[in-house]
């Protein structure tokens, strides 16, 4: 009997995805372009907290935005009223962004902004917290979102998503009476899943808590501004 | 996560990878970390689906399944941690400062057949 033959593969599932990432961060680098990508649950708030960023920010940068849902422009739509462009990345079935879509819009949406002129690219993930993790995208920070009537719990039932993110944003601070939030139990869950991760408490209703948000933003669009020739 | 959806990736990456082979795929072979998101039983069960008319229908999967480990600055050496959860150090308790495996989530190899063997 004739052995079957082996072949060997050593191929990294998510290869394809990783290098164009590492392409589009290249790219980004090279143009001067900071690019944050923003993951929650849905309804955490993502996009009110972006229109409100947006809003503070785009008197000194220049930003676009990219935004993922599975189905609707809702989202974009918003985002648009603040004047700055927003693209609408329709996924149709598939749960989370990955670097094919962002690299797909950005040709898209060519003809709408010149992502390369850019300080600032938002991208507004799906709202998925399990997915999104697994998927790099290029960006240089990534803001894993959570809000006060979540449960203080949420870091520890998604530790691989908080693990992989860089600063932690809490949203809806205005009802934290309310839902009767305990902020010392979430910071101590942010703290076990990832001791030290930056953590900003915020409204972007009421505005609470967010120039320190907008500073650290501001800070990190300037610094890549530097670096770029 | 969507094991679906990786299923059909292994697919789509090996039918192009084997495209200048002949035969059939009898076994292939992943390495799945335990902190990859990827659940081995989901992955399994979605295999049949993915294979479905293409060339790898009929082949079994044998998942390598590693566990997470964590290099603990205290104890200055590896620690293999149970789970996906916590990366703390089992004999100590400190949290690990880099994680040193589990987040593989590798296509290793495939066995094939000559037409007709199989």
């Amino acid at each position: 009997m004739v052995k079957p033959r082996l072949i060997e593969v050593r191929k990294d599932i998510l290869k394809h995805n990783d290098d164009l990432a590492q392409e589009l961060r290249a790219r980004f680098r090279a143009a001067g372009v900071y690019v944050a990508n923003f993951v929650s649950s849905p309804g955490t708030g993502k996009t009110e907290l972006l229109i409100q960023t947006i809003k503070r920010l785009s008197e000194r940068f220049s930003i676009g935005t990219l935004v993922g849902d599975v189905e609707t422009e809702n989202d974009a739509i918003r985002l648009r009223e603040t004047g700055v462009p927003a693209y609408q990345i329709q996924t149709h079935h598939l749960c989370h962004l990955e670097s094919a879509h962002i690299d797909k819009a950005l040709g898209e949406a060519g003809e709408y902004f010149d992502v390369d002129s850019l300080d600032l690219l938002i991208i507004e993930n799906v709202g998925n917290l399990v997915c999104t993790a697994a998927y790099d995208l290029g960006e240089d920070l990534q803001v894993v979102m959570v809000s006060t009537t979540e449960g203080e719990d949420k870091p520890l039932k998604y530790p691989n998503i908080f693990d992989r993110s860089d600063v932690c944003i809490i949203s809806k601070m205005d009802l934290a009476e309310v839902v009767d939030f305990d902020q010392e139990q979430m910071r101590r869950s942010i703290d076990a899943i990832k001791p030290g991760m930056p953590v900003f408490e915020l409204s972007a209703m009421t505005g609470l808590g967010m120039d320190a948000w907008i500073d650290d933003m501001s800070a990190r669009i300037e610094a890549k501004k530097g670096l770029h020739v | 996560m969507h094991e679906l959806s990786i299923a059909m990736r292994v697919v789509e990456t090996l039918t192009e990878d084997l495209a200048g082979e002949s035969g059939s795929v009898t076994v292939v072979r992943l390495r799945v970390g335990a902190l990859s998101g990827v659940v081995p039983d989901a992955l399994r069960f979605a295999w049949d689906v993915a294979c479905r008319e293409t060339r790898m229908e009929g082949s079994s999967l044998d998942i390598d399944e590693v566990a997470a480990r964590i290099w603990c600055d205290s104890c200055e050496r590896e620690q293999t941690v149970p789970g996906a959860f916590r990366m703390l150090c089992p004999i100590c308790g400190e949290p690990g400062s880099r994680v040193v495996a589990g987040r593989e989530l590798e296509i290793l190899s495939v066995e094939m057949a000559t037409d007709g063997q199989a």
